[in-house]
């Protein structure tokens, strides 16, 4: 039947030879109208301490500024917390577990747990603006992410509170007591549920510091306790730079530590605890593989590269900032790369268009840049997209380095920033190899079509989390934590929970 | 005429092979008597890092042998340290223990390994899961080896607080390196001949003898150790915490003045293996 034959067309015309197939121009040719997403954060002028369950001004009557890194322009005061300050919190929390949440009923604790939860639903969006002004994140990401799974952190957690005897087989469980915790810029909200969940739900009372450029949903969180009545003490919040942290950190009172941030702090950290009793969990750098083999489907693989780089400006610990390629789709999947990044809109974080939003403070903006130039001092081979930026703020372009050698410093130090160093490896055991060759060891990204090489993948890579055809994915009930010098305790999960209990 | 015997002369067990230190150097092991008994190596810093070199080697090899297989070899293990059960007694003796509380710590030490042996292919169904991510992911996390480990033996129940401390260790896939008791090192002379014939790799466990102070600094910053264990003093806490924030290295140190109980019921547990082990998280995309 030759009218069936002719009927039949290839799916796509080919390419001619020598010519590559047509290409969309995208770059600043097409403007999109402003699309700003005006909630009102409900900012307060004047953020104090919250210890014991109210707002206190610091004992030293100190504040510091919080700016919007996208226009550089004051959002609200910060209390700086004293010595005085960090043991009033410390004796806050140590009361509230002696004399109230050590004691309760794990079904009660669940209750609190689910209330914030709810509560924080409630006011997802005020939080999710909030959280942009003050770290710079794109309003899609802290309304689509950081806020609904920092609320899932406490809903999951909550459930927990009351089955503690299914955490660890075998053996009972008992709270720690007092724990201290300390976190990041990149994710300041969640990584306020992150730590503050698990502690709770296993009866523990909490004193934590926010970064001191991102303080402010954690003190918003706070007024969420307060309504949802929480008792006093059982969390406390400290605000203030790095001395905080170490006041914080050195303590005698907390049972245990928990620290999210650079695995350079981590290690001081770790050097200060050094002969006392206390429990640790250290969420620590990274410097993660995302690979991609050549069966891998490649504008999915391109999508996830995005994704894994750009997210968060590319302040992420686990961000997959060595894309390993396989040799064959090497040349393809860069050009790919670069045609996606081009249409990347770099900007206000505020606009819901936005896809890279504003460095997070100067200091890392300095840093990025410093990174950035030893990589082309280097000689490796750079692309950055050709994209406006605004005048006033904190911004960097994204950008590719390709040609990469493993000893290159792009290719070994983590930048926190959106800058993706291409490397490419032939065989399956080059891949492993070139991975694993790193202090680091958090996470690792793997795009194939080939399950069993998933498996093979994700048996060999010595991270704490692998991620297969798909990237920066989280989940509450999903622990996450690093190998090697990445840290060490999980986070989430059955497994993050035992690491806020001891056995009895 | 009564007949001369022949004594042994005490090597350690490294990489699978017996040595004798890189130093040349020993130090004297007398009895509960007083009396002269033996030369045992005086190992070195040096001693200690081509010990690590030989974990190393062994490392990938035992942590890809099925966990069935694994059971078996601590099985064996059990069986070579019950059918020499008199001399290993005996050697306990010799550092001073009645003869039946040697025997009970040398019962002990079989029962244990027989413990950790049938907990091979059993602890992952424990302490790992699937978990319910709301997004189309098969989400499950498993546990590795951390791969190699440093041990620091204790002094009292030198044989059982050995056995305790390495068996979890290796029960998972792990290599150790142990510095065993300075006082009562002849039971760990004797485990090393015991591991010879046991069918476990070479390398997997190594043993040194010699003196703390000689080796804690290395045992706290080298870097390939990724884990320490063992029952240490203050003062060794302290040095080996600051060591091992170097490398963010793991440490798991029980207090010597605790004078930790090897016969408790707690003192073997499924997460004393948890404590050498990491756990890795893999999405794996669901879809056709």
């Amino acid at each position: 039947m030759p009218a069936l034959t002719a009927a039949k067309k290839s799916p796509r015309p080919a390419a001619r030879p020598g010519r590559s197939a047509p290409e969309l121009i995208f770059g600043d040719l097409w403007e999109f109208d402003p699309a700003p997403e005006t909630a009102d954060p409900k900012l307060k002028p004047r953020y104090d301490l919250f210890i014991n369950g109210q707002f206190v001004a610091p004992k030293g009557g100190k504040y510091f500024d919080s700016i919007n890194p996208a226009n550089e322009q004051k959002l609200a005061e910060i209390a700086l917390a004293t010595p005085a300050d960090v043991d009033a919190a410390y004796a806050a929390a140590q009361r509230a577990y002696d004399g109230v949440w050590g004691k309760m009923p794990g079904r009660e604790r669940a209750k609190y747990l689910f209330r914030i939860a709810r509560l924080l639903q409630d006011r997802a969006r005020e939080f999710a603006v909030a959280e942009t002004l003050d770290g710079g994140k794109p309003i899609k990401e802290s309304r689509d992410f950081d806020v609904p799974m920092a609320a899932a952190h406490f809903f999951y957690h909550a459930g927990w509170a009351d089955k503690l005897d299914y955490v660890a087989p075998g053996r009972s469980v008992a709270p720690l007591g007092v724990v201290g915790q300390v976190i990041p810029w990149n994710f300041p909200l969640l990584m306020c549920a992150w730590k503050i969940a698990p502690a709770l739900a296993m009866g523990n009372t909490v004193v934590l510091k926010p970064a001191e450029t991102t303080s402010i949903t954690a003190l918003k969180l706070a007024e969420i306790f307060q309504d949802a009545g929480l008792p006093p003490g059982v969390v406390n919040f400290v605000t203030g730079a790095g001395g905080v942290g170490a006041a914080v950190m050195n303590h005698p009172t907390p049972a245990k530590i928990a620290f999210t941030g650079s695995t350079e702090v981590g290690k001081i950290i770790m050097r200060g605890l050094a002969g006392t009793d206390k429990k640790m969990t250290m969420e620590l750098g990274g410097k993660a593989a995302n690979i991609v083999f050549d069966d891998a489907p490649l504008d999915q693989a391109v999508e996830g590269i995005v994704n894994g780089i750009f997210f968060n400006q590319g302040h992420v610990c686990c961000a997959g900032s060595r894309l390993l390629v396989q040799e064959s789709v090497a040349e393809k999947v860069l050009a790919k790369l670069k045609n996606r990044i081009r249409t990347l809109r770099v900007g206000d974080p505020m606009d819901k268009n936005t896809d890279i939003g504003a460095i997070n403070s100067r200091e890392q903006l300095d840093r990025i840049t410093k990174l950035v130039a030893a990589g082309v001092k280097e000689g490796n081979e750079m692309f950055q997209a050709a994209c406006k930026l605004p005048a006033k703020g904190f911004y960097f372009r994204p950008t590719i380095f390709s040609g990469v050698s493993m000893s290159s410093r792009v290719a070994r130090e983590e930048i926190f920033g959106p800058v993706l160093s291409v490397l490419t490896f032939r065989t399956v055991d080059e891949a492993i190899e070139k991975a694993n060759n790193t202090a680091y060891g958090l996470s690792a990204g793997v795009w194939t079509d080939k399950g069993s090489r998933i498996l093979k993948m994700s048996t060999e890579l010595k991270a704490g989390v692998v991620w297969a055809n798909t990237y920066n994915k989280f989940d509450p009930t999903s622990p996450f934590g690093g190998y090697k010098e990445s840290g060490f305790g999980r986070e989430g999960g059955r497994q993050g929970l035992l690491d806020y209990c001891k056995l009895v | 005429m009564s007949r001369l015997p022949i004594t042994k002369t005490p090597k350690v067990y490294v990489g699978g092979a017996f040595i004798r230190s890189e130093s040349a150097r020993v130090y004297p092991l007398k009895d509960a008597a007083g009396e002269f008994y033996a030369n045992i190596p005086q190992c070195t810093r040096k001693d200690l890092r081509n010990a690590v070199e030989a974990a190393a080697k062994a490392g990938p090899g035992w942590a890809k042998r099925t966990a069935y297989n694994r059971g078996q070899i601590l099985y064996r293990l059990a069986e070579m340290i019950e059918a020499r059960g008199g001399e290993m007694s005996a050697a306990l003796v010799l550092g001073g223990a009645k003869p039946a509380a040697a025997a009970r710590e040398v019962t002990a030490s079989v029962d244990r390994l027989i413990y950790y042996a049938g907990w091979t292919d059993k602890y992952e169904q424990v302490l790992g899961n699937v978990n319910p991510v709301a997004a189309p992911y098969f989400n499950f996390t498993v546990t590795e080896p951390m791969g190699i480990v440093g041990v620091i033996a204790p002094d009292s129940t030198p044989l059982l607080a050995l056995i305790s401390l390495v068996a979890p260790a290796i029960t998972s896939g792990n290599t150790v390196v142990a510095l065993a008791s300075t006082t009562q090192p002849y039971p760990a002379i004797l485990l090393g001949e015991m591991l010879a014939t046991s069918d476990l790799p070479g390398g997997v466990v190594n043993i040194l003898t010699g003196f703390r102070k000689e080796m804690i600094s290395t045992f706290a910053t080298h870097t390939h150790l990724r884990a320490l264990g063992g029952v240490v003093n203050a003062d060794e806490r302290k040095a080996l915490a600051l060591g091992a924030a170097d490398s963010v290295k793991r440490t798991h140190l029980l207090k010597t003045e605790d004078k930790p109980d090897w016969f408790a019921d707690t003192a073997q547990s499924v997460y004393a293996i948890r404590d050498t082990l990491e756990f890795k998280t893999t999405w794996h995309p669901i879809g056709a």
